[in-house]
């Protein structure tokens, strides 16, 4: 608040009108560049949705019909319930990426260099990522066959099994993103007070309780973000799925992302609109989780 | 310290968990390993179902050298670091610009223009994708670097506004106020004064934004056709293609795409860590 309370700087060129203009001259290229590329595009996207357009031709007003088709899709309540697995199961991450951070934060000899190569995946495109995945998983020669057969069972397809292979995509996507949220814990111990883990331990908590009462209280900065990116990244799980499965076998493993891809842009044919409007219910979905974090970042800035 | 110290328990807990780290890094880093070993066997490994066992032959270089003489990946390369470097000074800039202005300055817009960069940071790109794809078709933009460098440039401003924001405003004000007590004007202030100290954050954006663009699959199938302009992740997927039953060559198409973020990640390490756990930690 303090910060408004500015003197005037009247000798200046802006004279008292500079502290008012000069905010906008440092705003105005990054912001006509995100209005341009960012924020109209959503709305455009959204108007697209109520027309039938093959993006050449006269595009014609349909109303809500797109929508109305969408009810009656079974391919988008396949990539719905898809998405809602991800969601779930992606959230994993989070304690998986916990526990690998509690097992790294131990002061021995290469400590870091075991944190960075832990850490890895996460740097590596998703492309590579479901590559390596795809073959892990391949029938014939993949890693997988090779266990199930040293263990003496018959090696499954994962990818081309309708009823696994969303789980075969997510446990790929699960690795980088594990690694995230153990990066983002490592960062938290590291920050955990010593003065009330050692008020506690004289108290006589130790193990689980100390983790629960004591420590992941004070994680909770880094649980949120953990969450935050875990949950952006499973609706936006696109990569994995184009790269693995294209959506199949027979859409089984199709995503939103991947479905408003397919019918817009692929061979599938060019339905804009009807892409527009899987955009648009995506967009709506994730629109919870931005407001959600908006009003979480909001009342920090009050409180500062 | 948690969980306790290795270096308080018992001499065995010690030597087991001086076991337990590499082997659990063995099994973490498994998936890896098994594309690392497949990219320097020969084909003849690969169609005998030798996939696991010792390499027959170590082809390290003729592999790799075979994925530059047999496909683009030059090509794809090259246009990697001509979409990423430029996309990385531009949002870097413009972050750096518009973050000043939404820290430093208290006006009705702040907080709302604060909080449209955020958001537009996580929207799902299909909601953006037709309106940017029509945009840069009609401006001429489809199926070119620029095209590509824009985009991305404007996308990551969002993200690097509200990481630039957060890092000026945690500066100690004093200084920019004894500037304005001497009269210097407000682009000197931030020329001279708020740039030297915000190199660290630079830095962190700019390995963070470098791996994100590089990385980028979607964009590169959106907003191009054919191979002239493609990065080297859609390059990958196109050579997986062309290359059925060359596993061995995929392999090595893939770790060469993933050469240069793990090196940049190996050698800006603090860097990327300090701008990945942003805000995960209440200073």
């Amino acid at each position: 608040m303090r910060r408004s309370n500015h003197p005037n700087y009247s000798t200046h060129i802006f004279g008292k009108n500079k502290l008012v203009i000069s905010p906008w001259l440092f705003l105005i290229p990054g912001i006509i560049f995100f209005l341009i590329y960012v924020i109209v595009p959503i709305f455009q996207s959204i108007w697209v949705s109520f027309y039938e357009w093959d993006g050449l031709g006269q595009a014609e007003w349909v109303g809500l019909a797109n929508y109305v088709e969408l009810l009656d899709d079974e391919y988008f309540y396949t990539s719905l319930k898809n998405n809602f697995i991800w969601l779930v199961l992606y959230l994993l991450a989070v304690p998986l990426g916990l526990f690998i951070a509690l097992f790294l934060n131990q002061v021995v000899f290469g400590i870091r260099f075991y944190k960075s190569l832990f850490f890895f995946p996460f740097v590596i495109s998703q492309v590579v990522v479901g590559l390596i995945f795809s073959w892990f998983y391949n029938p014939n020669f993949g890693l997988l066959s090779q266990i199930f057969t040293s263990l003496g069972l018959e090696p499954i397809a994962i990818l081309s099994d309708e009823n696994l292979v969303t789980y075969g995509i997510i446990f790929a996507g699960l690795w980088p993103q594990v690694a995230y949220c153990m990066i983002l814990y490592l960062t938290g111990l590291s920050n955990v007070s010593q003065d009330l883990m050692e008020a506690a331990r004289l108290d006589g908590a130790k193990g689980w309780r100390m983790l629960w009462y004591v420590v992941l209280p004070q994680l909770r900065p880094a649980t949120f973000i953990s969450v935050v990116v875990t949950i952006i990244g499973a609706l936006r799980s696109f990569d994995m799925v184009a790269i693995m499965t294209e959506g199949g076998p027979y859409g089984s493993s199709n995503v939103l992302a991947y479905y408003m891809f397919e019918t817009a842009l692929s061979e599938y044919g060019f339905r804009l609109g009807y892409g527009s409007a899987i955009a648009t219910v995506l967009f709506f979905i994730m629109l919870i989780y931005i407001t959600y974090f908006l009003w979480r970042l909001y009342k920090n800035e009050k409180e500062a | 310290m948690f969980p306790k110290p290795i270096a308080a328990r018992s001499r065995t807990y010690q030597r087991l968990y001086k076991i337990a780290l590499p082997i659990a890094l063995l099994i973490w880093l498994l998936p890896l390993l098994a594309i690392f070993m497949t990219s320097i066997r020969s084909s003849v490994d690969i169609n005998t179902g030798n996939v696991f066992g010792w390499p027959s032959q170590f082809l390290l270089i003729e592999n790799y050298t075979e994925v530059f003489n047999r496909s683009q990946a030059i090509l794809y390369l090259k246009n990697s670091f001509m979409i990423t470097i430029p996309t990385v000074l531009l949002s870097v800039s413009l972050a750096c610009l518009a973050g000043y202005a939404l820290a430093i300055y208290r006006f009705r817009w702040s907080l709302p223009i604060f909080f449209l960069f955020v958001a537009g940071n996580f929207v799902p790109f299909q909601i953006l994708m037709i309106p940017v794809r029509d945009m840069s078709v009609s401006t001429g933009l489809y199926n070119t670097i620029l095209g590509q460098v824009l985009f991305h440039a404007a996308f990551q401003t969002g993200f690097c506004t509200f990481f630039m924001r957060n890092f000026i405003r945690a500066l100690p004000f004093e200084l920019i106020e004894s500037g304005r007590i001497e009269g210097v004007g407000e682009i000197k202030i931030f020329l001279f004064i708020v740039v030297p100290l915000v190199r660290p954050a630079l830095a962190a954006l700019s390995v963070l934004i470098f791996t994100f663009v590089w990385n980028d699959f979607f964009w590169a199938t959106v907003l191009t056709q054919g191979e002239s302009v493609k990065p080297i992740t859609a390059g990958v997927r196109s050579l997986n293609g062309q290359y059925v039953n060359n596993w061995h060559l995929v392999s090595a198409a893939s770790l060469i795409a993933a050469i240069p973020p793990v090196a940049m990640f190996f050698l800006m390490q603090k860097h990327f860590i300090a701008g990945l756990t942003l805000g995960s930690v209440k200073q």
